[in-house]
């Protein structure tokens, strides 16, 4: 049967299922494509869709942040003792120092907000290993986290909206949200009572999701990680500055490097490691990983932290995410936020390193 | 290879195992692509999935090249016209282009967004472009962009191939095929 035979045979049949085969595989294939990025689900709690919510909540600020958005950069090292080497092969955890890039943040998505006493108190930072490894984390000032899941977070971040008639989040909508979420309750009822310190210098920074570490014989253990100030500081009354809480870091790092001990809890098999609501038992068992040592700060700008996300896994070997739901949309909705601010025009982080006033 | 006359002339074996391989590698690396940005819960493990694969398919698309070099393609089916022959000729450069530049696109991007670029386990592959924001953003709505021409010109080289098979019933198909055809089978066993 040659070409002009099997052409002659064409029939109007044949093209038909022809057409209608390759309208039906079209179709599947396209509408599994858009299925698969959740186009045709709307209503599907998306990475952007977060995002959105950031920016619905405090508005959008070109170049910022949408979450943590004021802040300060800063850098320094981390000196390691060793001690972590027993349970994880991470390079940070040998003996020796590895360069940090690192900011101080608050919580919120107003880039120039007034500090308050009660605003949670952020610290991001990344660690450069030899051979290219880096290990980020964003730690903040309390122990445990108010939400247990993405989605948990997301309408709890929509309940505190404020209401442009008074100014203040809805409180039926808060309550609302708490009646149904009782770990949202009970954490912030530990957040309330954890000791207060005074500014970043003295506060206490938690890892808060649980990761997993891998030892040199494969065996692996739950941490979390929390950094333990090594300085105290008094301040006689709260400062009504807008920036008294930045002020008063620079203002003492002016005079000396800041330093804070990372201690890694160990958890028991008991402990959960999906649930960052709840606070693992006090007895737990600690390692001494090393110190962390911040000595300059940088107004936000090329070149600085303002320019890499502090994703939480981001993670060297022998440091692995452990099954907390937030770890992974974390990393996503980070992500999302570094891309929409990486696009839009730059302008300088609210705390200028460099006009910080020398009073105290 | 072609002593049947009736059976149309194949690509080489080598060019229809890196065709079919690199289908399969490239599909599942769109689907898996819209569905990490789209998704919370699963984006750090499909995220771990997307960069080896995308490495891969960048290797792999290299020694694609030199085996097209080394072995030209069949001739057209007759029932192909000289623009359409035009056309498929572009859209086969145009998917071979998108091969090599998406995955250095989003190679360049996580450069470009100072994360450490780490494929497999310890291995780590120095940037291809500067620390920049505004690079990264720019590279990362290209990778998107360029993801949805990559679908689209593999959704149309797909129904191009199914159309030649199944309406103009030209064998388009058997030139790729890993299998024998069943007509080629049947036309073997009316010749024996």
């Amino acid at each position: 049967m040659g070409d002009d035979a099997e052409r002659s045979a064409l029939g109007r049949r044949s093209v038909l299922i022809g057409l209608a085969a390759v309208g039906a595989i079209a179709a599947v294939d396209v509408a599994g494509f858009l299925g698969a990025g959740r186009a045709l689900t709307s209503d599907a709690l998306t990475p952007s869709r977060f995002t959105d919510g950031f920016e619905d909540v405090y508005g959008r600020h070109d170049g910022f942040r949408r979450n943590h958005a004021k802040g300060i950069a800063a850098t320094g090292y981390f000196t390691a003792t060793g001690a972590g080497s027993a349970i994880s092969t991470a390079s940070v955890f040998r003996p020796g120092r590895v360069p940090v890039t690192g900011r101080f943040s608050l919580s919120g998505g107003l880039p120039h907000c007034a500090d308050t006493s009660d605003t949670v108190r952020g610290l991001g930072l990344r660690f450069d290993l030899p051979k290219g490894e880096q290990w980020r984390t964003a730690m903040v000032d309390i122990p445990v986290f108010p939400d247990r899941t993405p989605d948990g977070f997301y309408e709890r971040l929509l309940a505190s909206k404020k209401d442009p008639a008074t100014g203040k989040p809805d409180p039926d909508k808060m309550s609302a949200f708490l009646a149904h979420h009782p770990e949202t309750a009970a954490a912030m009822d530990v957040i309330r009572r954890r000791p207060h310190a005074a500014g970043f210098e003295d506060s206490t920074f938690h890892g808060l999701n649980a990761f997993h570490c891998t030892d040199g014989t494969g065996a692996v253990v739950a941490v979390r990680w929390t950094l333990m100030p090594l300085q105290t500081i008094r301040r006689s009354e709260p400062a009504q500055a807008p920036n008294y809480l930045f002020d008063a870091l620079a203002d003492t790092i002016g005079s000396g490097p800041l330093h804070w001990r990372m201690l890694l809890t160990i958890g028991q098999p008991e402990d959960p490691t999906d649930d960052a609501t709840t606070p693992w038992p006090e007895s737990r068992d600690t390692l001494d990983v090393g110190t962390l040592t911040l000595d300059a700060l940088q107004t936000e700008g090329p070149r600085t932290a303002r320019d890499i996300t502090f994703d939480p896994l981001v993670l060297p070997e022998g440091i692995a995410p452990s099954d907390d739901p937030l770890l992974s949309a974390r990393s996503a909705v980070y992500t999302e936020s570094f891309t929409r601010r990486s696009g839009e025009a730059k302008q300088p982080g609210a705390i200028d390193a460099a006009e910080v006033p020398d009073e105290r | 290879m072609n002593a049947d006359p009736t059976t149309p002339p194949r690509f080489a074996l080598t060019s229809r195992l890196l065709h079919w391989g690199m289908a399969v590698m490239v599909v599942a690396q769109l689907f898996l692509g819209v569905a990490m940005v789209a998704s919370l819960d699963a984006y750090h493990l499909l995220r771990t999935v997307h960069m080896p694969l995308g490495f891969a398919i960048l290797v792999l698309v290299v020694v694609r090249i030199g085996n097209r070099l080394r072995h030209p393609p069949p001739p057209f089916p007759t029932t192909m016209r000289p623009l359409e022959r035009r056309v498929a000729t572009a859209s086969e450069y145009l998917l071979y282009a998108l091969l090599v530049i998406q995955p250095l696109t989003g190679w360049a991007m996580l450069s470009a967004g100072g994360y450490p670029i780490a494929p497999y386990g310890p291995l780590h592959l120095p940037g291809i472009a500067p620390h920049d924001p505004g690079l990264y953003a720019l590279l990362r709505q290209s990778h998107t962009a360029l993801a949805y021409l990559l679908f689209a010109a593999f959704t149309a080289h797909m129904c191009a191939v199914v159309f030649h098979t199944l309406a103009l019933r030209d064998r388009t198909l058997d030139r790729m095929a890993l299998w024998r055809g069943r007509r080629e089978r049947d036309d073997r066993i009316r010749v024996e």
